[in-house]
């Protein structure tokens, strides 16, 4: 086993201590709202340009691992996701904090996340070889039917109607129109120049999840320390794994979605944590549960999302394709330290791929005891007053959305989609399914556009696209996906009209908890 | 400018007005005090963001801070240059990656806010020909079984690039006209992912970069190259398509190198040009490219104005013809 044999060098002194220090500073910057983990990436790479290889891929992996984690802690507690990954986690994540079981949220997220990482990082050394022919098998047709499979999510994203929810979805996919088309290049939708360059997930992620949130937060400061206070109680570390353990059925599901969408080439592996929580919720016992405060939704959010890391490394390494946008920034580290994608990764640059994989490896069990320790300050966070929080917040996302591309139009789009989801809320709507919407809007499009092309040139539109296993497959999970919501929520409406004829419809926590 | 009857003392009193004018700016010695941005229209990992973030690892060094990429890739190109003329700071601290003749075709075609009369070249650091390719596994062989295979299913070929009207896309327009064929050809956002389809067996043939190509030998087989010489580095044994008898020549050669938005002051340029052609022929720089499979060829700022208004002129007539067959 080539990985033992590199192992011990990354636990020598130095690295050990790059490691520790990675994933705390890792965990600290993913769970910082407004700057996302592609950011956060982005920040501490140049630091890894003046380091030796195995240091600088150490650090490398290992903030790839804690800065996806670290994006759960303000999903958790203040609501705002650190990155499209944990909309899943903040479903289920931010109710139970409010109940006042921040401390088992936060539990649950580190050591879900831990066994997923652990899982997908497996994926990755022992099974690339095998799975780089299922991901090349993703043309144009496939890639398309997973995106329209992406957006079936929508449906259980906790919208207080699904109307709502869908309406959403098509506004975040419309907001993704604009800008160039890719593949044939011409402008849409561009009426200001300040979205010359498109509308982009993380100035449209930080702009519609955390200002409506800070906008609640200094409605609620107003009237003198009101507003969302809940309190964090200790609970046993080991009681917490053994129930997280024992909640074998999300775990896998949640790994397995996990690793699914992140060996899919550019499918976006910002999805994995919210398709993850849909199969939960639609396999669970206690679907009503899901939204207010489901240690299942967490578990199975997270495991997904930390699966994804090692298994969107698969394309990524061996084709050099990119499965996430912080992938892509990572893939920049990488090749500045010689790990080129290809083939040849495992022989040619045994030493480099080895070295890289056993960091992940050993991080994600750093994770947890970083994490654990971690969640231990979370009371802090939540003391902090109102007023302070909101400007924190606020000055974060701005920094954090210039900072992405230097440009201040991204600001100016992070403001005006934030304010206008404002007032979204205040009818229904929440941000979950229009990002959903503006992640896969563009990947559903292009890939529509290049089947037409090859369509053309081979046997027409309806053989290409429905031809072949795979995309058999996909469709038909598509269709299965709206069939059981549709039935779910047929089911509902049944049960409820009989029960109780005047029970009210549930609003969503997100729509107006802070309101009272 | 119209200067009539200008007097020796005009000149220099001129030239001193503008030494005056010119004096409360921060001196050059001060230049750069701050990291410079080099913008890079493509997405990262890519052959461009693969080049331009290792011929720019020793700014340090050779400029005295260090140069920070950006990806803003999109639509071949056009959304990171779009936004680099347009906000782009004329100060030298905003730099970007250039790719010729991608982004002169892009100019000719589209409705760009760029062209060769706003930006300016600073320094070249490579070539990268684009080579013809397919599947390992696939029926082709050589060229000419690719083009016999067009000529016999019009319109059944499909070959895959990285964009519309990019070097790809120039290198089989002109392997079209010249071999009387119809090509399907698929833009796709990136070298990376045309590379990708070739691979998955969804398109029967593509153009790409030479050095993405060579680091993939062991998944696709090279057939030609759109070059003038043969790559004896690289490649000794794939014939150019000139010599296998089609008239493809250099014209889709994609040069990457570095320049900045027009109006930054002589002495900048002069500074910025010398310092990365020193920097882009650093001994270290010079073996990491090499070991990528990427062609060094280093031009400074005049030779590549002259090349720029060259392609300029070619490109405007090639598509001219494709357009009135």
């Amino acid at each position: 086993m080539e990985l033992l044999h590199y192992l011990p060098q990354v636990l020598s002194g130095w690295n050990l201590l790059i490691l520790i220090g990675g994933t705390i500073v890792g965990l600290i910057l993913g769970a910082t709202p407004g700057l996302s983990p592609t950011m956060a990436v982005a920040l501490l790479i140049p630091f890894t340009f003046k380091m030796d290889a195995t240091s600088g891929l150490i650090l490398l992996g290992v903030l790839y691992t804690s800065t996806v984690a670290g994006g759960a802690v303000s999903a958790i507690l203040i609501n705002i996701p650190g990155a499209p990954a944990n909309i899943a986690t903040m479903l289920d994540g931010h109710p139970m904090a409010k109940a006042g079981k921040a401390t088992q949220a936060l539990y649950y997220c580190f050591i879900s996340s831990a066994v997923g990482g652990v899982l997908g990082v497996l994926v990755l050394i022992f099974l690339t070889p095998y799975l780089v022919n299922v991901a090349l098998k993703f043309g144009p047709p496939e890639l398309f039917w997973t995106a329209i499979l992406g957006i079936t999510v929508i449906g259980s994203l906790g919208s207080a109607s699904v109307l709502k929810g869908l309406l959403g979805g098509a506004i975040g996919v419309w907001i993704s129109l604009i800008g160039f088309n890719p593949v044939t290049g011409t402008e849409r939708f561009v009426f200001s120049e300040h979205l010359q360059g498109g509308i982009t997930i993380i100035p449209a992620l930080i702009g519609l999840f955390a200002i409506p949130q800070v906008l609640q937060m200094v409605e609620g400061a107003k009237g003198a320390n009101g507003g969302e206070r809940f309190d964090m109680a200790p609970t046993s570390v080991i009681k917490a794994i053994i129930f997280n353990l024992k909640k074998v059925k999300a775990l896998v599901i949640g790994s397995l979605s996990g690793i699914i969408v992140g060996i899919i080439p550019g499918a976006g592996g910002q999805i994995a944590g919210l398709i993850a929580y849909d199969q939960c919720k639609k396999f669970s016992h206690n679907k009503d549960n899901f939204g207010k405060g489901e240690p299942e939704g967490i578990i199975a959010a997270e495991s997904a999302n930390n699966a994804m890391v090692g298994a969107s490394l698969v394309p990524m390494l061996s084709l050099g394709i990119p499965g996430s946008p912080t992938a892509a920034v990572l893939l920049g580290g990488l090749l500045i330290q010689g790990l080129f994608p290809g083939p040849d990764l495992f022989t040619q640059h045994a030493s480099v791929a080895w070295t890289f994989m056993g960091a992940l490896l050993i991080s994600q069990i750093l994770l947890v005891v970083c994490g654990l320790w971690i969640s231990g300050i979370g009371k802090y966070v939540i003391r902090i007053p109102r007023h302070i929080m909101a400007a924190a917040v606020t000055t974060l996302a701005i920094f954090g959305t210039y900072s992405v591309q230097n440009s201040f139009s991204d600001v100016i789009i992070m403001m005006s989609m934030g304010s206008l989801m404002y007032f979204g809320m205040q009818y229904g709507f929440t941000p979950g399914p229009i990002v959903l919407g503006i992640i896969l809007g563009p990947i559903a499009e292009t890939n529509f556009l290049q089947s037409q092309m090859l369509a053309q040139a081979g046997d027409g539109m309806l053989r290409y696209m429905f031809g072949g296993w795979l995309n058999i497959l996909l469709v038909s999970l598509c269709l299965l996906s709206v069939a059981y919501s549709l039935y779910a929520s047929w089911q509902a409406r049944k049960t409820r009209q009989r029960a109780t004829p005047d029970h009210r419809v549930q609003v969503h926590p997100e729509a107006n908890h802070d309101a009272h | 400018m119209t200067i009539h009857a200008t007097s020796v003392k005009r000149q220099t009193a001129s030239t001193l007005a503008v030494c005056l004018l010119l004096a409360p700016l921060p001196s050059l010695a001060d230049f750069p005090e701050k990291p410079l941005n080099l913008t890079v229209a493509y997405s990262a990992g890519g052959a461009t963001d693969f080049q331009a973030r290792i011929v720019t690892s020793k700014g340090d060094e050779y400029l005295g801070q260090p140069v920070t990429v950006i990806n803003r890739p999109g639509a071949g190109g056009q959304i990171g240059w779009n936004q680099f003329v347009s906000t782009g700071a004329t100060d030298g601290y905003d730099i970007a990656a250039y790719n010729v003749p991608h982004f002169i075709a892009q100019s000719i075609m589209y409705d760009t806010d760029y062209s060769i009369e706003n930006l300016q070249p600073i320094a070249n650091w490579g070539a990268d020909p684009a080579v013809l390719i397919v599947g390992k596994d696939s029926e082709f062989d050589s060229i000419d079984d690719v083009v016999e295979y067009a000529r016999a299913n019009p319109g059944k070929l499909t070959v895959s690039g990285a964009g519309l009207y990019v070097g790809h896309h120039i290198a089989a327009l002109q392997l079209q006209q010249s071999a009387e064929v119809t090509l399907k050809y698929l833009p796709t956002s990136g070298g990376v992912d045309a590379l990708r389809f070739v691979v998955g067996g969804q398109v029967m043939a593509g153009f790409n970069n030479l050095s993405d190509a060579f680091r993939n030998q062991d998944r696709i087989k090279i057939l030609g190259i759109a070059d003038l010489e043969r790559s004896e580095d690289f490649l000794p044994d794939v014939p150019t398509f000139i010599e296998a008898g089609y008239d493809v020549d250099d014209t889709s050669l994609n040069l990457r190198g570095i320049m900045v938005p027009r109006g930054v002051d002589a002495e900048t340029v002069d500074y910025l040009s010398s310092n990365f052609i020193d920097m882009f022929q650093d001994e270290g720089i010079a073996e990491q490219m090499k070991e990528g499979g990427s062609t060094l060829r280093v031009m400074e700022a005049s030779d590549l104005e002259a090349l720029w208004k060259q392609q300029q002129a070619y490109l405007t007539e090639l598509f001219a013809q494709l357009e009135t067959p």
